[in-house]
């Protein structure tokens, strides 16, 4: 990866203090996002994908707590910034969408006033200037009668106009990085395929990075250009995308894509993976998809893997790629 | 909207005449003649006779009332027994004295009330919450009279920073304010908080905080106005409930309001007195009843601009 | 909350997991999964949760308890007759003797808060349970048979809450004259439009549940659908609803009682005991204070109680 890289985040841990003890959430998790990228972050709920953004962008509340690693943006660490530095961070340098639409727009503003308070916030601009960007933004978004929608409630817009109105708001103060968390998943299939065209326009023409958080493989391969397999607070494997499809590499990510339905082949019976996601709190000893594993060894139960290097540039964490080196 | 606001006032008419017809009624079932009650046991039944007829008493139940409420509507509640006056103007001269102390007793319990709820919101399952929270319920357990008598004893007696009863200056109401206030401090502050914490876990909360909204903004632009909604509704409900049932403030505090005028209607039993309050009050809780729920039509653009 | 629901209970699931009501929440949240899983808690579960959960709320009912046990041994537990009186001991201070002083006909006043309580209690009690018994019958007949029965019903009702309750209560009271008889019998009357409105809600949802049509299609007759398969899915509101109604009553009786048109002398009514102390509130405070602390202590351990209550039985029964 030789391009310039946004955001970097380094060993990154947050945990839960619950009642029933410490729940190791995001465990070590390192990620690099190249400029004017999509970098796709994929795996089951529960995985600590949504937590490894929240811990990014400051957004975890109690009981959820980063306990370590470091978070790069634009080379600056912001891990330590106090609430009034990173708030001038978050919205303006990073933004961040999330998967309700419907309840992530307040409901008694207009939705206009509520992009512009993105604005107002980070930049010194009159109210009218604001009011002109946000009308560009609504038509970049591909609002149609921005003047008219300016004025409307959350509740008098579909699904899928009121996620452009958060996109919207994210992009407005053109910032580096735009974590998306599952932005589509509560949208109709044919809207998921317009606001994904439209983030990958937005991405090229704004040279906006931007973090796809998604269950879902196959917006994985329409849009992305690099991908994190994570499982139980950890990443399991990493690529780039048209390599990870190619030769998936990790017995968990060979058995994500195995139970995709696909048109072409006559498959008798949809494959799962056999088995729950393990209870965080108690974690096998070992790798911690073991349990689940078809592949696994008798090392995989008593033995943490590390990331592995592969010839061609995967990072996997299974003991399978041992010989070919530790990652990073 | 308009269609909205007079379907409400539809709605609320029926209400009103069961409510007069329950309370005419209600007085009317008493045990013995009203006018021997009133004039005593020695007094001439051609007198008592006589009176009887002046009054319209010897007529049908139904005329009675058909008459009560023609006149009523007219603005005439009857002549006292006991003040030989016309019921409406005592109320009108009691009145003032009632409104005085309500809006002074609301600007306390709106103050008090919501401030305390979004300081326990914001620093929620700490100290300070606990605290307030405490006093809050205390607030809404103490009987009214209570809390005036403490007021009395500490702020009056002791202290001598207000005069002990009295309604003529606005020194003189500060107690009277307080102690008619506090309670409903107690329940806004319970209810701000609770809305608030509700609303805090709201997915926009976290949108807002996503733009770059330091806490503070947060909680004052985005959480506040969901929050208060509701508790905005229950202020208009309480002011006109003060309005109607300062009985008990008044009575300490000696302020010869709406509240002393059903007291003494039946300490001195004077059915038409009695009978005017409580049609007087009833038509304000019925009116406060209906704008608290066009308010909230009005505040919440889910409901006002429509789906 | 779909997320964290359909997954493992101990597992707290990353955006779902936030600062705010966490007690609450939780106990919310441990009831929707319990639903969910088709297990649900027993009543003994329920009120063990809130024993653990909310401490105020176990305090207030070991205090009520006591408070209980008090007012029905008063003979016993009060350290003079409370009716008997001593002109030479009258507005004395408090003492080792007289540990809440003397009122001014020199009766104890520590022996007439604890025979006052047998009069609270029974108020908040007694005709709490009647006016709530009438309300929940009717908003049975109201919810279940719907059309004109539900209409008229309902008006009567909105009739009543129209009226300041306190006045309402006030109006009764001329009618009927002064006493404790009477009170009982006002706030038995005038206090059932609440309950009403909240069964019949309840009853309208409940009647187009599956096993209540399961009940019909057999042949079920109408009162046995009514009592034996709506009433009981009721119970856990009624209950939170009893509890959080018992403090308002004993507050009604007192405030009657305090204008002087509820409970008569030489009755005991705590009410009626600071009204009479307030003449004399400037030189014994404690006259008039004391009793009225004993209003605001039993008061405010129910309202603890009725709040955890419905923390634990009926989290979606909102606060008015």
């Amino acid at each position: 990866m030789s391009e310039s890289i946004v955001l970097e985040i380094r060993d990154l841990r947050s945990h839960f203090f619950t009642a029933k003890g410490q729940v190791p959430a995001v465990d070590g998790v390192s990620i690099q996002v190249p400029a004017g990228k999509i970098i796709g972050i994929v795996g089951e709920s529960g995985c600590g994908k949504s937590m490894t953004f929240m811990s990014v962008m400051g957004l975890l509340r109690y009981p959820g707590k980063v306990v370590g690693g470091t978070i790069f943006l634009d080379g600056r660490d912001i891990t330590h910034l106090k609430p009034k530095e990173l708030s001038k961070v978050r919205g303006n340098e990073i933004s961040m969408i999330f998967q309700e639409p419907m309840t992530s727009l307040n409901p008694v503003y207009p939705v206009g006033k509520q992009v512009r308070e993105a604005i107002l916030l980070h930049q010194k601009v009159s109210k009218k200037e604001a009011r002109e960007r946000v009308l560009d933004i609504f038509r970049a978004v591909g609002i149609s009668e921005p003047e008219k929608r300016y004025y409307s409630y959350p509740h008098q817009l579909s699904g899928g106009l009121r996620q452009r109105v958060m996109i919207g708001m994210a992009m407005v103060c053109r910032p580096k990085v735009m974590i998306a968390d599952e932005p589509t998943t509560a949208l109709d299939v044919t809207i998921e395929a317009q606001i994904l065209r439209l983030m990958q326009r937005l991405c090229r023409e704004q040279g906006t990075s931007i973090i796809l958080i998604t269950h879902n493989m196959g917006v994985v391969a329409e849009v992305c250009d690099y991908v994190y397999v994570m499982y139980a607070g950890k990443v399991m494997e990493q690529a780039e995308t048209f390599a990870l499809f190619e030769r998936t590499s990790h017995p968990y990510t060979q058995g994500l894509l195995r139970s995709i339905p696909k048109l072409d082949e006559k498959a008798k019976r949809l494959y799962t993976i056999e088995g729950v996601v393990p209870n965080l709190l108690h974690l096998p000893k070992g790798c911690s998809f073991c349990t689940r594993c078809g592949q696994a060894r008798e090392r995989c139960f008593s033995e943490r893997p590390k990331l592995y290097e592969t010839e061609d540039g995967h990072g996997v964490r299974c003991f399978a790629y041992e010989r070919e080196g530790v990652f990073v | 909207m308009l269609n909205k606001v007079l379907k409400r006032i539809v709605i609320s008419i029926p209400v009103l005449i069961g409510v007069v017809l329950a309370i005419f009624i209600m007085l009317r079932i008493v045990p013995g003649d009203p006018v021997t009650t009133m004039m005593g046991e020695h007094v001439n039944p051609a007198v008592i006779e006589k009176i009887s007829r002046e009054m319209g008493l010897d007529q049908p139940m139904i005329v009675q009332f058909f008459k009560y409420v023609f006149n009523a509507l007219r603005g005439d509640f009857g002549t006292s027994y006991r003040l030989n006056r016309n019921v409406t103007q005592i109320i009108l001269d009691a009145f003032p004295n009632t409104v005085k102390l309500s809006l002074m007793a609301a600007a306390v319990a709106w103050l008090i009330g919501i401030v305390a709820g979004i300081v326990a919101a914001v620093r929620q399952n700490k100290l300070l919450d606990r605290m307030f929270m405490g006093c809050a319920l205390m607030g809404v357990s103490m009987p009214v009279f209570m809390t005036a008598l403490i007021l009395q004893y500490v702020f009056a007696f002791k202290l001598k920073w207000f005069p002990v009863s009295g309604y003529d200056s606005w020194k003189a109401m500060v107690l009277p304010a307080i102690a008619l206030g506090w309670n409903s401090a107690g329940s806004i502050a319970r209810m701000t908080r609770s809305n608030l914490v509700e609303v805090m876990q709201n997915d926009f909360i976290r949108t807002a905080r996503a733009k770059g909204l330091r806490e503070k903004g947060v909680i004052i632009r985005h959480a506040l106005k969901n929050a208060m909604l509701p508790v905005v509704t229950m202020m208009a409900l309480q002011f006109s409930s003060m309005l109607s049932g300062a009985v008990l403030t008044e009575s300490v505090f000696g302020v010869p309001g709406i509240g002393r005028l059903a007291v003494n209607g039946i300490e001195t039993r004077d059915m038409p007195l009695l009978q005017g309050t409580v049609v007087f009050t009833t038509i304000l809780i019925i009116i406060g009843n209906l704008i608290a729920d066009l308010l909230y039509n009005v505040l919440d653009p889910r409901i006002r601009e429509g789906a | 909350m779909e997320k964290t629901m359909t997954e493992d209970k101990n597992q707290v699931v990353g955006s779902e997991a936030m600062d705010g009501q966490r007690d609450k929440e939780h106990i919310r949240e441990d009831l929707e999964l319990s639903a969910q899983l088709g297990e649900s808690d027993s009543w003994e579960d329920k009120l063990k949760t809130m024993v653990r959960q909310n401490k105020l709320a176990a305090f207030s009912a070991v205090i009520l308890f006591l408070i209980f046990l008090a007012a029905v041994f008063a003979p016993v537990v009060a350290p003079y007759d409370h009716l008997a009186q001593s002109l030479t001991d009258r507005l004395q201070d408090p003492s080792a003797a007289h540990l809440l002083g003397t009122d001014e006909l020199g009766r104890d006043v520590l022996s007439r808060i604890i025979y006052g309580a047998r009069i609270s209690l029974t108020i908040g009690l007694v005709p709490t349970l009647i006016s709530m018994a009438i309300g929940t019958v009717l908003g049975l007949c109201a919810g279940f048979y719907g059309g004109k029965v539900d209409f008229i019903i309902m008006r009567l009702a909105d009739v009543m809450l129209a009226f300041p309750s306190l006045l309402l209560a006030m109006v009764v009271m001329y009618t009927m004259g002064g006493g404790l008889i009477n009170i009982f019998i006002a706030l038995s009357l005038v206090n059932w439009a609440g309950t009403a409105r909240i069964v019949r809600s309840q009853t309208l949802s409940l009647k187009e549940k599956e096993f209540v049509e399961a009940a019909r299609s057999i042949g079920v007759k109408k009162w046995t659908i009514m009592f034996r398969h709506i009433l009981p899915n009721c119970l856990p509101s009624l209950i939170v609803l009893f509890t959080l109604n018992i403090p308002s009553a004993i507050l009604s009786e007192a405030s009657l009682s305090f204008l002087g048109i509820g409970a008569q002398p030489p009755s005991a009514s705590w009410g009626l005991m600071a009204v009479r102390g307030k003449k004399y509130l400037f030189s014994e405070p404690w006259l008039s204070i004391a009793p009225s602390a004993a209003i605001m202590i039993v008061v405010m351990a129910f309202n603890f109680l009725g709040d955890g209550l419905r923390d634990v039985l009926d989290p979606y029964l909102k606060e008015q």
